[in-house]
């Protein structure tokens, strides 16, 4: 954990539409140590998805970088022109998706898209070659070698997640972003689909942001919690010093609000409320009109995000 | 994983089976199930060898084929299907009159797909300005009744084969254009795309790897019903005089050299050319509805 892989200083992120200017990130700064796995939570629409989107430059348009500055290797990720930033992309910082049904081109074969990724960015290796190193990729992620010619409509979905990894490893990407990868697959394939990311980060060391809302998998995979409400950042530190003791009302809402198969129905606490609207933020503390324990000043001022004890950080007034 | 506990025998056979399979061998094993399908393949096969094969086996000059002994005979042992007012062999006329159908159908179906693909594909790839030019351009030739716009065509640069492939093709073009827009700004969306953007693939690439196969299968399937239309546009311009001009054995130009015999009874000299049309336009139709459920990506497992 030397020099960050990613610092992130004051991102925003605008969505300028007909009635408004949706703001879907909202001042973030975060960094990510290499060999890390940071993971993002929150909940649906909280911006996590557009953070990740924005570090590859990838937002659909009308979305915006506002303002802020990425800093990724120390350089500037916002000044790139189009060719270096598709360069960046796939060698350098790579994207595993949530629907791994989808995400897979069904007219080629998973030696094409290796090759095709590997050789997109290393034009010098030859196609033999590719291929070879194509079919050490798999066998690694646990599919036979043989499936290397399969059509994607051959392959379940734990297999294709795999393949989509191959792509992010393919490249050795400094960066994995890995935005909901488990969210389709069911909870046999889950687990093992963590168990090989978590078997693979720590043989090549890998950098992983792992965008979720599933709470289980980042207690699974994370070494440290970035928590997002409506677009801002409230809570960020360590996994277990976080779940343990969270301090922004909102992770502790969160974290109250996972069913656990030990409790019975009337302890699972559901938060009141609903995130609020993006168009129209609420002044102050934009958690405050579902806070239970809000006072006067966060209604008024708005919280800054600062450390509270070392590598904790909160947004809150109350500490 | 579990997959390692499969036996190497047990593998190499998997991996022999799997090797000779491919998307198009699918596909094709598919449509060679369809009984729908087979017919069509079986009727445009005899239409092809027909077209293929008359001018090889048999000469024919349709400008001294007339013997006005034998005007309008009935079919009989010498003449199958006949003879017409000219006393020329309707089965004769009809097989080679086979070839200009198919002629016009291929060529005027090329045009339209090539230069209707291509402005759809970057109507719907470059979008904003240039989509909106292309389309516009479109649906202004849409707005013209199509067989007005045919006429108008051929009356412009004169009757003839050449003539009623160029008009019929014009009347492709916004079809195909349309089609192939619409499948790019679908595809364009899906999660592979963004995929192969997210690991640097080119935006060249994208178009020509990526999604230009993907759209395929509509537009092969649309290409095989055009070319059943494109007969009919054809045999409807012939008819009109349109198109291919006598005497040689267009299907449209003999139904309409001849229609006027139906009043004397002569009935062998219109239905086998309306037979031949209507069988080649069911023969595509037949294919074409086969080719769109063995293509359908839904099928594809």
């Amino acid at each position: 954990m030397s020099e960050p892989v990613v610092e992130i200083r004051h991102l925003n992120v605008d969505y300028p539409t007909r009635i408004g200017v949706v703001r879907a990130v909202d001042d973030v700064s975060l960094t990510i140590e290499r060999g890390e796995v940071l993971g993002l939570v929150g909940e649906s629409g909280c911006g996590k998805s557009t953070l990740g989107m924005a570090l590859l430059r990838l937002l659909r348009p009308p979305g915006r970088i506002a303002g802020g500055q990425v800093f990724f290797n120390g350089r500037n990720l916002l000044e790139l022109g189009e060719e270096e930033k598709r360069l960046l992309r796939g060698e350098r910082i790579s994207m595993v998706f949530q629907d791994p049904m989808t995400c897979l081109n069904p007219l080629q074969r998973v030696s094409d898209h290796l090759v095709e990724t590997i050789r997109t960015h290393r034009p010098e290796v030859s196609k033999k070659e590719a291929r070879a190193q194509a079919a050490e990729l798999i066998d690694r992620l646990g599919i036979m070698t043989e499936r290397l010619d399969d059509y994607p409509h051959q392959l379940s979905g734990g297999m294709r997640q795999r393949v989509m990894i191959g792509l992010a490893l393919a490249l050795n990407a400094d960066l994995i972003i890995a935005d909901e990868p488990t969210t389709s697959l069911d909870v046999i394939v889950e687990a093992q689909f963590l168990e090989l990311l978590r078997e693979l980060q720590q043989q090549f060391n890998l950098t992983i942001l792992l965008i979720t809302h599933n709470i289980g998998v980042v207690a699974e995979l994370a070494d440290r919690v970035a928590v997002m409400y409506a677009a801002k950042l409230v809570e960020l530190g360590d996994v277990y010093p976080l779940f343990d003791a969270p301090l922004h009302p909102y992770t502790r809402g969160l974290l109250r609000s996972v069913p656990n198969i030990r409790l019975t129905d009337d302890d699972l606490e559901i938060m009141s409320g609903v995130p609020p609207d993006l168009y129209n933020p609420p002044p102050g503390c934009r958690f405050h009109p579902r806070c239970a324990q809000v006072m006067d000043r966060c209604r008024l001022e708005e919280p800054p995000f600062r450390e509270v004890q070392p590598g904790r950080s909160v947004a809150c007034w109350l500490y | 994983m579990s997959e390692t506990t499969f036996s190497p025998v047990d593998t190499s056979v998997d991996w022999a089976v799997r090797k000779h399979r491919s998307l198009w061998g699918d596909a094709w094993r598919r449509l060679t199930s369809l009984n729908t399908a087979r017919a069509g393949m079986v009727i445009i096969s005899v239409l092809l060898v027909g077209a293929l094969l008359a001018p090889v086996v048999h000469h024919y000059d349709p400008k001294t084929d007339s013997s006005l002994r034998d005007r309008l005979k009935p079919p009989s042992g010498e003449h199958i299907l006949g003879t017409d007012n000219l006393g020329r062999d309707v089965l004769v006329r009809l097989i080679h009159g086979a070839r200009y159908s198919l002629l016009v159908g291929i060529i005027s179906v090329g045009i339209g797909l090539l230069i209707g693909g291509i402005l759809g594909l970057l109507a719907g790839f470059v979008g904003r300005g240039l989509d909106n030019l292309i389309m516009r351009i479109m649906d202004i030739i849409l707005a013209f009744p199509a067989m007005l716009l045919a006429i108008a065509i051929v009356a412009v640069r004169g009757p003839g084969l050449n003539n009623t492939m160029v008009a019929v093709g014009v009347v492709f073009v916004p079809i195909f254009a349309r089609l192939a827009r619409s499948m790019v700004l679908s595809i364009r969306e899906q999660d592979y795309i963004t995929a192969a953007t997210c690991v640097g693939v080119s935006r060249f690439r994208i178009l020509f790897r990526h999604i230009l196969p993907n759209t395929l299968s509509p537009i092969i399937v649309q290409s095989t019903l055009g070319l059943g239309s494109a007969i009919l546009w054809a045999a409807g311009l012939g008819f009109l005089g349109l198109g291919q001009q006598p005497p040689k054995p267009e299907w449209g130009a003999m139904l309409s050299d001849s229609y006027k015999f139906l009043a004397k009874g002569a009935w062998w000299v219109i239905v086998p050319p309306g037979a031949a049309i209507m069988l080649a336009v069911l023969g595509f139709n037949l294919l074409g509805d086969g080719l769109r459920d063995a293509l359908d990506p839904r099928m594809q497992t």
